[in-house]
Formats: C-alpha cells, structure tokens, sequence
C-alpha cells in the first residue's frame, strides 16, 4: 500500500513541510528529510527547484534561485535520494513545475520516482485535464499518486471532479495567493475550510500557503486532515541553518 | 489540416493550458466566453469604430520602389509603424481592454520588455479610465525609459520585476503571480502570441486586422488578394501572427518568420528559438523554448529587447515543426543594417524588431516577380539610441 493512504488512515492530524532541494546547499537534502522524520514530521514535499515558478512567492522563488546556483538539477536530486529508503519511511512527495519533468522525460521520470521510493507528486502546473487525457497512466504505472490544487475559487462542480480522480488526498489552497502570504486565516478562509468540510469530500483534504505557525496549523487543520508548510520553514533554514530543524517542529505541535 | 488553433488552443503539438489551479477560473473564464463576445455586434462595432478613430486604420500597404529595385524583388511593406504608439501592439490592446470591459473587470495588469505593448496598455487604459499596473524587469526599466515615462505620463503604475534576470520572462511570472493574487476583479492583457489558451488565439484574432487589410489592398494594387510570400520578425510573435493569420491555410503563400540570432547562433547570446530551443512548458504553453537539458529556462539575447524572449508563440512552432514556414535567424548586424538601409531608402526609420524582417533580402534570393508583403510591425523612435550608438552618427 502507497505510504500516502497509510498515513492518511492514522487519526491524527498531519503535518507536511515543503523544503527546496539543493537549498540552504546541494548536499543537505538527505539530512533535511531525516530530521524532519526524527522530530515527527508526518510527511514532506521535496521540492524540485525550477527557473520560473510562477505560483510562488518570493522566499520559495528565492530558495529555487540559490539552489539551482550552486548546481542543483534533477538528476543530482535523485542521485542524492538513492538510499533515502534505508533510512526514512515517512511519505515523500516531490513538488515541482512540469517543463523540468518533461525535460527528464514524463516516464523516465515516473520509473525514477518508484525506484527511489517517492509516493507521489504535486505538479502546480499541470492541469487535471491535461493529466487525465495524456499523463494518468504513466503516474499510475509507477505506483505513483498525484496530487491535484483546488482553491477559493474553485466552482463546486470542479472540486467534485477533482475529488473523482483524487487517489491521495486533495491540497487546498488556502486562499488566492502565491505561496508565503503572510496575512494569516481571517473570516473568508474560516467559510472556506467549513465549506469544503461540509461537501464530505472522498479524498481527504491537506491545507496549504499562508501555513506559518501553531495558530495557523490549528484553524486549517479545525476540519482538514492536515496542513503543509513550506516557506516559513525555508525561511527558518535561511536564517536559523539546518541543525534547528527540531526546534522549528516544536513551535507547530 | 488547418494551421489555426484547435478548439481546445493546440496547433499541433503546441499550445494548451498548463497553470496553476488558481488561475483556472479566470482562464476558464476567458476561455468560455472570448468568442461569443467577439463575434457580438457591438463588440465588433466598437473594436472596428476604434481601429478607424483612435489607431489610425487601415494602416497603408506601401510600395517600396526603391527598396525593391535594389534587391530585384517587389517589397510591399504593411505600415503597422503608423498605428497611434508606434507598433501593431494596440491592435490587441484595444480588443483586450474591451474585451475586460465585457467580463466586468475594473483593473488592468500587463507585462512588458520594451516597454511598447506596456505603452499600448497604459493608452487604451487611459482611455477606458481602468487602473493600469505594468510589470517590466528592473533591467528593462533602466535601458527603455522614454517608454515607462510614456507609460507613468499615461497613469500607469509600472513595477519592477526584481526576481530571475528581472526581463520581459520575469515580468511576465510577476504579471501571473499577481493574476493568482487578484483572481476576482483584474484582466491580464498579454501582449504576445503566448500564455495559455485562449491568449494565443485571442491575440492572433486581434492581430488578424493586419492580413484582413493586406487581402483587399493587395487586390487593390495587384489583382490577387495574397502575396507570394509574407515576412515577419517573430518574438513571441504576435505582428506575425496578425500578417499570417488569413494565409495560414493558403498554400500559394509562403511563410518567412525571422527571429534574432544575436551575436550568432552558435554564439551563445542568441533568441533564436527555432533552432536553439525545445518543447517545453512556458508561462502556460506547452512550445518551443530554450532551456538547460535540466529544463531550466535560458535568458535569450538580442539587440533588440522586442525579441528577447526564450519562447515562441505555438502557432510559431507548429508552423516550423510542420514545416510551413520557413526559419531565417538574423544577427544583430544584418539586422541593424537593414534598419540603415530602410532609413536611407524609403525616409522609413523602422523599430530594430522590425528590421530583422527586413534583413532577409541580403540574406535570402527571391524572383524578380515575386510579391512580398513585409509587416512594417513598429516604427525605430524608441531605438534611435541604439542606432546612434552603433553606428557612431
């Protein structure tokens, strides 16, 4: 069984960090993955860095920037992962734009992924549609479950659909922004999360942007499953360094 | 088969939309309701009252005697340098602004690298009275200032795109980021033949104006209402777009694209993208582009910032990958002669875009009776810097 579903049928709320590969620096991939894992992080987004990430906002931008300068590319990235899986069982995600994945080649990449030991991927730009029709049976050959975005603004009838061909859980966009807003959860966000709670949803739904701290974990996961954090914890490793990671875990839960 | 778009935006292989789920609704949006709003009377009405009023259309089909006898060819040249601010862009700009208008939208956003189709949105919004925000790179604001004092002098607030190389690629992600972050009230006006469907086809529509009036002048002047052969700088390409558009699917045509090879291109500082790029997804379409084998995009390099962009329209590549139009890179040198010889022939100073286009002549045999239509896409005030400098006058 995919470690997604597994961990998605523990009763408990989870929490996911988004980090960029090859950032602080190209080879602290693997010690930024297990030390997430040894304080209790329930799931991680490795973040594949691209030249143009245009869903993200400054610091996740920033983070891809420095990483690609010092030499990260895709192929080093699972180079580095080879062995993840003697050490690291919590489920692993890759999230990244798709031109770098079809420079790699959509199934090279795919077998690359199962071979490793990735459970899944989140790919911003690539629509449902496009998935559905050209993509869906390399993902599924592989073993590999994607995840798709719904956000405020996402009609009910499209978030129906999205949760048919959902196999993992559903990433809710907390609301409409790149990602690293800082402004917090205010009363839309509240209707938003009670809204899609109250549509009893098949896949369970993981919250994500403007995630930052113990407050804003809590009110996303009121009716998610859980919430994922990414450029507060970026932010942490650029002004903290790698070896606080267990520290940044704790001011969550 | 048709080289036009597809009902779901591909030519070809190309085009589509790929974007994040949160520009989904407004895309959707666009995409669900662009063709019923052109084809409606009014639209129709106001878009063609404008083009006659306001930019100055039809643009003239000029003869070029002289440019034509030095080079043992007969050279029409579509006079888009004449549309009011300088270049073919306000076609498209005031098909979108109206187009905003139809679907409620009270704030404008655009990218820009020269700053022309940046200028053409802050006119039609100054006109319309819709606020006006134009994301340019920081590196573009420094080397085109007369044209962000044209697009502050119109009300247009122009923000500095400091991510990336901070040029016209990294204004355009800073245009999409802020898309995603004013999903309700806010159109983007794209000013390329690029970006997720429907852009393309609605811009080529947009831009169509030009081969409309190229038919019926040339019947004018010809007896025949297309040309042998229609030439165009290629970019994004949206001029080029608008002089194909109804000669696509007319095999009696041929199809010349130029794109800017800079310093050469193998030299590495080129925006040839034909022949330096791959299939991949850029600001929401899957085309040409160059990239690192990784899949990271490449700053392109020109002379002219009009066709430094690393992608180009699907159009385009469908055209080059089916093989329907024919490829010509042209160096910065061809390029800016040609633009000197124009200048000095015709009393025609054009826009360095422009004279790529105008460089296939040196580079290129055709028959003494052929008939070319060249689209004259923008006129050279913005780069009379850049010719002055070159050739020391």
């Amino acid at each position: 069984m995919n470690r997604i579903k597994q961990k998605l049928d523990e009763d408990k709320k989870l929490l996911s960090i988004y980090f960029t590969a090859g950032y602080p620096d190209t080879e602290d991939t693997v010690k930024i993955i297990q030390d997430l894992e040894s304080n209790g992080v329930d799931m991680i987004e490795i973040g594949l860095p691209f030249s143009d990430p245009l869903a993200d906002g400054p610091t996740i931008q920033d983070s891809s920037t420095k990483a690609l300068e010092k030499g990260m590319t895709t192929a080093k990235l699972f180079e580095q992962l080879k062995n993840i899986r003697e050490s690291v069982y919590i489920p692993l995600i890759i999230m990244g734009y798709f031109n770098p994945i079809m420079q790699y080649g959509v199934e090279a990449f795919c077998a690359k992924c199962q071979e490793i030991g990735i459970d899944g991927l989140i790919i911003p730009d690539l629509p449902v549609n496009e998935y559905h029709e050209r993509y869906q049976e390399t993902f599924e050959k592989y073993g590999l479950i994607n995840v798709f975005l719904i956000t405020p603004q996402t009609s009910e009838e499209r978030i129906r659909f999205i949760d048919s061909v959902s196999d993992g859980f559903i990433y809710m966009v907390s609301s409409a922004s790149v990602t690293g807003s800082t402004s917090g959860f205010g009363n839309i966000q509240k209707k938003y999360f009670d809204r899609i709670g109250a549509m009893q949803l098949k896949a369970p739904q993981i919250v994500g942007f403007g995630i930052k701290d113990k407050d804003t974990f809590h009110e996303a996961t009121n009716t998610a499953k859980g919430a994922i954090i990414g450029s507060a914890f970026i932010k942490h490793l650029t002004e903290k360094g790698i070896d606080t990671i267990g520290d940044f875990v704790k001011t969550i839960r | 088969m048709s080289y036009q778009a597809d009902e779901k935006g591909y030519y070809g292989d190309f085009g589509g939309a790929y974007i994040p789920e949160m520009l989904y609704p407004n895309v959707e949006e666009l995409r669900s309701k662009y063709l019923k709003i052109m084809m409606e009377p009014s639209f129709k009405k106001e878009y063609d009252q404008l083009l006659k009023d306001y930019v100055g259309r039809p643009t003239p089909l000029y003869f070029a005697e002289r440019l034509s006898k030095k080079h043992k060819t007969k050279i029409y040249l579509k006079r888009e340098d004449l549309c009011h601010t300088g270049a073919h862009k306000v076609n498209n700009t005031i098909g979108q602004i109206l187009m905003a208008k139809r679907l409620g939208k009270n704030r404008i956003i655009a990218e820009t690298g020269a700053g022309q189709h940046g200028v053409a949105t802050a006119t039609v919004c100054a006109l319309m009275g819709i606020k006006c925000i134009v994301y340019m790179g920081a590196v573009d604001i420094k080397r085109q200032a007369p044209n962000v004092a044209r697009m502050k002098m119109l009300g247009a607030e122009v923000r500095p795109a400091m991510s990336g190389s901070r040029t016209l690629k990294d204004a355009t992600n800073e245009a999409i980021r802020d898309w995603i972050n004013n999903p309700v009230d806010t159109h983007y006006i794209i000013g390329s033949a690029i970006g997720p469907h429907p852009y393309p086809d609605m811009v080529a529509r947009f831009q169509s104006i030009i081969s409309e009036e190229i038919q019926s002048q040339l019947q004018e002047k010809e007896g025949r209402d297309h040309p042998d052969f229609i030439v165009a700088c290629v970019g994004g390409g949206s001029n080029a777009a608008g002089a194909y558009y109804h000669y696509l699917d007319n095999p009696d045509v041929g199809i010349i694209a130029v794109e800017a090879a800079g310093k050469g291109t193998e030299s590495g500082e080129s925006a040839a993208t034909s022949v330096l790029g791959q299939e991949g997804i850029i600001h929401g379409c899957k085309t040409l582009l160059m990239q690192t084998p990784d899949g990271q995009i490449t700053e392109p390099y020109s002379i002219s910032a009009g066709l430094d962009y690393p992608g180009v329209g699907p159009m385009h590549a469908n055209l080059h990958r089916s093989g329907r139009g024919e490829f010509i890179a042209i160096t910065d040198d061809q390029a800016m002669s040609a633009g000197l010889e124009l200048s000095q022939l015709e009393g025609i100073i054009p826009a360095i875009e422009t004279s790529h286009a105008l460089a296939i002549f040196e580079n290129r045999k055709f028959l003494d009776d052929d008939v070319i239509v060249v689209n004259l896409s923008g006129r050279g005030d913005k780069d009379l810097n850049t010719y002055i400098d070159y050739f020391k006058l």
